[in-house]
C-alpha cells in the first residue's frame, strides 16, 4: 500500500491541513508531499491566496441609524412592557 | 472575529441592561450591532430583510437575557440568536426558490461531486494515478496584494454569492468575517467536520474563479 498522499488527495485535504485539523500522521504525509511536490505547493499557495483576498471583500458597514433608532425604541417599549 | 471582547465591562453592562438603562442598551447595539447585521446578510438576500432580522433579534435577546447565565460570551450568545432568527427567515424566503436547502444538518448540502475538478489529476490507469496533469498556472505576481482590484473583489464577492446556501454562510463566517471553526460550528450547531466540508468546497469554487480570471488575462 502506498502510504504517500497523491496529488489529488492533497488538494482534498488542504482545508483540513489549513485548518490543523489532520491527524498527526497525514499531516507528516502531507507536508513530506510537500517537499518534492512543486504542484502541490503552488495549489496551497492559491488556497492561502484565495483565504487573504476572501477575507478582504468584508466592508466594515456600520448599523445604519434609522435600526439603530428602530432597535433603541423597541427596547423602550420592551422597558415599558 | 474582529471586535474587541468588552468582557470586563460585560457584567456592568449586563446588570445596568436589565435596570432598564437606554445607554447601556445603546453601548450593547453600538458593539454588536453591525456585526449582527452582516451574519444576518450571509443568510438573507436583501437588506431590508436583514434589518428585521436584527430587530427581531435584539426582541429575542431582551426576552432571553434572564436566561442569559454567561457561559458564553455575551458576543457569541447575540451572534447565535441572530444567526438562529436569520435562518429561520432564509428557509421562509427560500420557499419561493427552488432547489434552496438552508439546512446545516450533515450531508444536507445538495452540492455532492468532487470539490476540485478530477480532470486536472492523472486517471487511476495513468502512469502515475493522482499526479497533476500539468501543475495549477501560476497567478501573477503583485506586490502587496495589488492583486485585489475592485474587479477581483467583484468576482469573489459574485462566486460567494452563487454557491449554494450552506457553502455561502459557512464561507462568510470563517473567510470574509474571520471567524473560527469553534464559533462558527457554535452559532450554526454544526460539526467541525461538516462545516470544513462546506468551507472546503466553498473555497474551492472562490479559487477555480480566481484562477480563471488571473491566468486567462492576456499577458
Amino acid at each position: 500500500m502506498n502510504d504517500e498522499f497523491s496529488c489529488q488527495e492533497m488538494s482534498e485535504v488542504v482545508t483540513d491541513y489549513l485548518d490543523d485539523a489532520l491527524p498527526p500522521d497525514e499531516q507528516q504525509r502531507y507536508e513530506r508531499h510537500l517537499t518534492y511536490c512543486a504542484g502541490c505547493n503552488r495549489y496551497l499557495d492559491q488556497m492561502r491566496e484565495t483565504i487573504r483576498q476572501t477575507g478582504m471583500v468584508a466592508r466594515e458597514e456600520p448599523l445604519p441609524l434609522a435600526l439603530r433608532e428602530r432597535i433603541v425604541d423597541q427596547f423602550r417599549n420592551w422597558r415599558r412592557g | 472575529m474582529h471586535a474587541p471582547e468588552p468582557s470586563n465591562s460585560e457584567a456592568e453592562l449586563l446588570a445596568a441592561l436589565r435596570s432598564g438603562d437606554e445607554n447601556a442598551f445603546g453601548a450593547l447595539v453600538d458593539a454588536y450591532g453591525a456585526a449582527m447585521r452582516r451574519v444576518a446578510l450571509a443568510f438573507v438576500r436583501s437588506s431590508a430583510a436583514a434589518d428585521d432580522v436584527v430587530q427581531e433579534a435584539w426582541l429575542g435577546a431582551l426576552r432571553g437575557l434572564d436566561g442569559f447565565e454567561g457561559r458564553s460570551a455575551l458576543r457569541t450568545w447575540l451572534l447565535r440568536i441572530v444567526a438562529n432568527i436569520a435562518r429561520t427567515h432564509a428557509v421562509r424566503e427560500a420557499r419561493t426558490v427552488p432547489f434552496s436547502a438552508l439546512d446545516f444538518a450533515p450531508d444536507s448540502d445538495t452540492d455532492r461531486g468532487p470539490a476540485f475538478s478530477p480532470d486536472r489529476f492523472q486517471g487511476p490507469d495513468a502512469q502515475y494515478p493522482g499526479r497533476w496533469v500539468s501543475f495549477p498556472a501560476s497567478w501573477p505576481a503583485e506586490p502587496d496584494g495589488a492583486l485585489l482590484s475592485g474587479e477581483t473583489r467583484e468576482l469573489i464577492a459574485a462566486t460567494i454569492a452563487s454557491l449554494p446556501d450552506a457553502q455561502r454562510v459557512v464561507i462568510t463566517l470563517r473567510d470574509v468575517e474571520g471567524w473560527n471553526p469553534a464559533e462558527v460550528c457554535s452559532v450554526l450547531d454544526v460539526s467541525e467536520t461538516y462545516q470544513r466540508v462546506l468551507l472546503h468546497r466553498a473555497r474551492t469554487k472562490v479559487r477555480a474563479a480566481l484562477e480563471d480570471y488571473l491566468t486567462s488575462e492576456s499577458p
